[in-house]
């Protein structure tokens, strides 16, 4: 049984539909791509994932129906949702924010033993813990909020678009790190991304989203060579 | 009559201006803790003080004794705080911020009736925990009154700070205030932080109301001209700033009190207009106020 499951999810922003059926899932332990253009409904999937957003359809999380559960009771599931603008409490400090992270799971215990873990990941966080979320840079504040999300040990992790508006450098560290916990700790991952190349060498698997559908699925390979994606997502 | 100046006299009107500034205070960051979670104002919290300060007055009058009656009080306005915030906001909780800020002053004037329907309209004498007496500090003459009602206001808004500072729950509260959607994919339940959020501010101006009461004398609208001084100091420190809030009470306190000690047109009758000249003041040249940050509007 997967971890994730959708099958024929719908969602819409009052009259306008966003998703029209979309089919796709994640197995634990695997790290998955969703692609596609601006509009195509890749945020939708992860937000009606994560309750944010009413769907159509189902979505099964661990063997249970997401349903109409609220974002707190779909989180409390074991699903770390890092979204769209990273969603940081930015008047908060870099340590409140992981704070947050471990809230679900009783803060304080949590914290002791995952803290040290997340500094193996991040050292620069430790040093600079008490620091004003909003204050650090765009690749720092993404950082941030990815061990904010591992904080809460997550059995998948949502990723909403890492690479945004950030330095390549930045990103090719920011997937390093994505890869490395999924081989040190199986962790499952779901990212959307606009750069697909950078996805795709992090994913085994993707889907192509387009115009809330799934038009191409497949191996990170099988997509690479496909004619249709190398056009439109990969460039060349 | 011009007044001879001496600075004992001076710093008498220093002190019980900051009695009066720490009442100031208590409810100023109670509307600024509502302020910062729900985004509006609420008009209904000098009500919910005062009717909560007949629930003390009735406590003691049935025989209850000062310091037990105090603490029941303030858990029944915790319980009405956060009843009022799941009863009366929630509904509304996803309107415009006008719709809210009808509700709140909705719930003004049935408090206000309601207190007035079941306690009467006569004014009634609340007593005070702290002896009627004064010290002399220096030839400074401070009544005990005064030096009870700052502590008991300032050690309410320390325990408050220490809640936000310290506990999960506290910080959750903050978490929401800034970002409600990402603390809902934190597990955060939001609607109970705001329900806990308007629990805290009725305690707050529960402990306002007990302090002010022996002063001011119990009777349905005691608490409307101490809002009017709250809504000044919260402007005047920042609405969305709780250290402001603090500080913009204890300032108003003293400010207006030399004002009306010193300023000889302004007197006793001049006090509240000089708060509101000082609360249009502030909107005109700082509107973030002391402490407040800019709204930066994302476009």
């Amino acid at each position: 049984m997967a971890l994730l499951e959708l099958e024929g999810v719908e969602a819409r922003y009052g009259p306008i539909k966003a998703l029209h059926g979309v089919t796709l899932t994640v197995d634990d332990g695997e790290v998955v791509a969703l692609l596609g253009a601006n509009g195509a409904g890749k945020t939708t999937t992860l937000r009606a994932v994560s309750g944010t957003v009413r769907h159509e359809g189902r979505i099964a999380f661990g063997g249970q129906s997401i349903g109409r559960r609220t974002p707190d009771r779909v989180a409390r599931l074991g699903l770390g949702h890092v979204p769209e603008g990273r969603g940081l409490f930015s008047e908060l400090t870099v340590w409140e924010n992981l704070r947050m992270g471990a809230y679900m799971r009783g803060e304080r215990r949590t914290l002791r033993k995952e803290a040290p873990r997340i500094f193996r990941y991040f050292p620069w966080m430790e040093r600079r813990r008490d620091q004003q979320a909003g204050t650090l840079s765009g690749g720092e504040q993404q950082m941030v909020a990815l061990a904010r999300a591992l904080v809460s040990r997550p059995r998948l992790l949502m990723l909403d678009e890492p690479s945004l508006g950030l330095a390549p450098t930045v990103v090719q560290e920011l997937f390093r790190i994505v890869s490395e916990l999924n081989t040190n700790d199986g962790l499952a991952v779901l990212v959307v991304e606009q750069n697909a190349n950078v996805a795709l060498a992090a994913a085994a698997r993707a889907y192509v989203l387009e115009v809330g559908e799934v038009v191409i699925e497949g191996t990170s390979d099988e997509l690479r060579r496909h004619e249709s994606v190398r056009k439109s997502y990969l460039g060349y | 009559m011009p007044l001879a100046f001496s600075w004992a006299d001076f710093g008498q009107q220093v002190t019980s201006g900051l009695a009066a500034g720490a009442i100031y205070a208590s409810v100023a960051l109670a509307l600024v803790l509502i302020y910062r979670s729900t985004d509006v104002v609420n008009f209904a919290q000098g009500e919910m003080a005062t009717f909560t300060t007949y629930i003390a007055w009735s406590l003691m009058h049935h025989g209850l004794s000062y310091w037990p009656a105090f603490v029941l009080t303030l858990l029944i306005a915790f319980g009405g705080g956060v009843g009022v915030e799941r009863l009366l906001i929630r509904p509304v909780e996803r309107r415009p911020e006008i719709v809210i800020v009808i509700v709140t002053i909705g719930l003004l004037i049935a408090l206000n009736g309601l207190t007035g329907w079941i306690w009467g309209p006569e004014v009634k004498a609340f007593d005070s925990p702290f002896p009627n007496n004064t010290v002399d500090v220096g030839g400074v003459v401070i009544s005990v009154q005064d030096i009870g009602t700052f502590c008991v206001c300032l050690a309410t808004v320390l325990v408050v700070w220490a809640f936000f500072r310290f506990t999960t729950v506290g910080l959750a509260m903050r978490a929401v205030a800034v970002n409600p959607d990402a603390s809902r994919l934190m597990g955060v339940r939001v609607g109970w932080m705001l329900a806990l959020g308007w629990g805290l501010a009725a305690v707050l101006g529960a402990v306002a109301g007990m302090m002010a009461a022996p002063t001011v004398f119990l009777d349905p609208d005691m608490m409307l001209v101490i809002l009017i001084y709250a809504f000044a100091a919260a402007v005047l420190g920042g609405i969305d700033s709780p250290v402001g809030a603090v500080v913009g009470g204890l300032v108003l306190g003293v400010v207006i009190n030399l004002l009306g000690r010193y300023v000889n047109f302004v007197g006793q009758e001049l006090r509240l207009p000089s708060a509101l000249a000082l609360l249009l003041l502030v909107l005109l040249i700082r509107p973030s106020g002391l402490f407040g940050r800019v709204a930066v509007r994302r476009v």
